[in-house]
């Protein structure tokens, strides 16, 4: 019995770690499943106290901690858009990379859009403009004048591109 | 004369959009909680720790709850206009002791003054996400009812005081 003993010990001490590492397994394999969805929710959001950083990538105490607060509200099991609309409530839409779509965003959502469209309408307005200017002027001409500008042109036949 | 009226007037609504724009303050967040209930909270007591504080306790009064921190910079910037306004007891002024060390805290006002009716610890900052702090020092007016009415981010003036919270908090004690 008394050699027995040690070995017995020496069995239950190898034991030992495996089954530490069998119960640790399980929650490891969790965190990373949370760890990723926290990421993936902490990229739509603005850190608010360096505003051009997401709060995925800040390194503001504000940020470590929102990081806490998403993480362990993703283990109490809320949804992505429950946890979204928690710091909504708490931030204001600002927080968030991409603002819903409402009467105060509009702006900010087809503003750019509605600015292109400026642009273009007057782009086509102008050479619409030009191009009926340079008719009229050409058609305004007498024969002499053309002949001149052809000649400073160097072209040959009257009233044709080179 | 006609051709430089159109760029003229361009020019004019685009510095317009810029002296607008550029004379904002990006730091300032509309908070989503003006309007809205106070967040409850029960925290221990900086000075006696036994002792707790819940906004609850205030109802019926019409408070300020200031948050600040002995590593917060711009806290010592508005502190002795705290003070002044304590002393003047219009308003009881509540400090939210935000992510602090005790003893820190407690040397901090024993150096620059306690204007606070008493302060709040929160160390792990927790509170503070639920009233959405973002730039220590912030400052909340709230009402009779517990409702939020006002929020100052970042350290409150004299002209802030004079011309935002104390006509605000004159009208909600009527």
């Amino acid at each position: 019995m008394k050699r027995i003993l040690p070995f017995a010990f020496l069995a239950l001490l190898a034991l030992l770690p495996g089954a530490a590492s069998a119960r640790e397994a399980a929650p490891t394999a969790q965190d990373v499943v949370v760890e990723k969805r926290m990421v993936a929710i902490s990229e739509e959001l603005r850190c608010l106290v360096c505003q051009n950083e997401s709060l995925s990538g800040s390194q503001a105490d504000l940020a470590k901690d929102l990081r806490r607060e998403i993480r362990e509200q993703i283990q109490e099991g809320r949804s992505d858009q429950e946890i979204l609309d928690f710091m909504v409530g708490r931030y204001g839409d600002f927080v968030r990379y991409r603002p819903p779509l409402k009467g105060t965003t509009l702006m900010l959502w087809f503003g750019p859009f509605a600015l292109l469209l400026v642009g273009v309408v007057v782009l086509v307005t102008y050479l619409r403009r030009r191009n009926r200017r340079v008719a009229e002027t050409r058609a305004a001409l007498s024969p002499e004048e053309q002949q001149k500008i052809d000649a400073l042109l160097g072209r040959n036949d009257a009233g044709q591109k080179p | 004369m006609n051709r430089f009226l159109l760029p003229l007037g361009i020019f004019i609504v685009l510095v317009a959009f810029l002296a607008v724009g550029l004379n904002l303050n990006p730091r300032e967040v509309p908070s989503p909680l003006i309007g809205k209930p106070a967040p409850a909270f029960e925290l221990p007591q900086l000075h006696k720790p036994e002792l707790t504080f819940a906004p609850k306790d205030m109802q019926g009064k019409v408070w300020l709850l200031n948050v600040w921190a002995s590593w917060c910079v711009s806290c010592r910037q508005e502190h002795p206009i705290l003070v002044e306004l304590a002393r003047t007891g219009t308003v009881p002024i509540y400090g939210l002791n935000y992510k602090d060390g005790r003893a820190d805290a407690l040397r901090w006002l024993k150096q620059y003054g306690d204007p606070y009716a008493l302060s709040i610890a929160d160390a792990e900052g927790r509170v503070g996400i639920d009233y959405g702090v973002y730039g220590v020092p912030e400052t909340y007016v709230i009402d009779k009812a517990g409702v939020i009415r006002f929020k100052q981010i970042g350290p409150v003036t004299q002209d802030v005081l004079e011309a935002k919270i104390l006509p605000l908090v004159m009208e909600l004690s009527k």
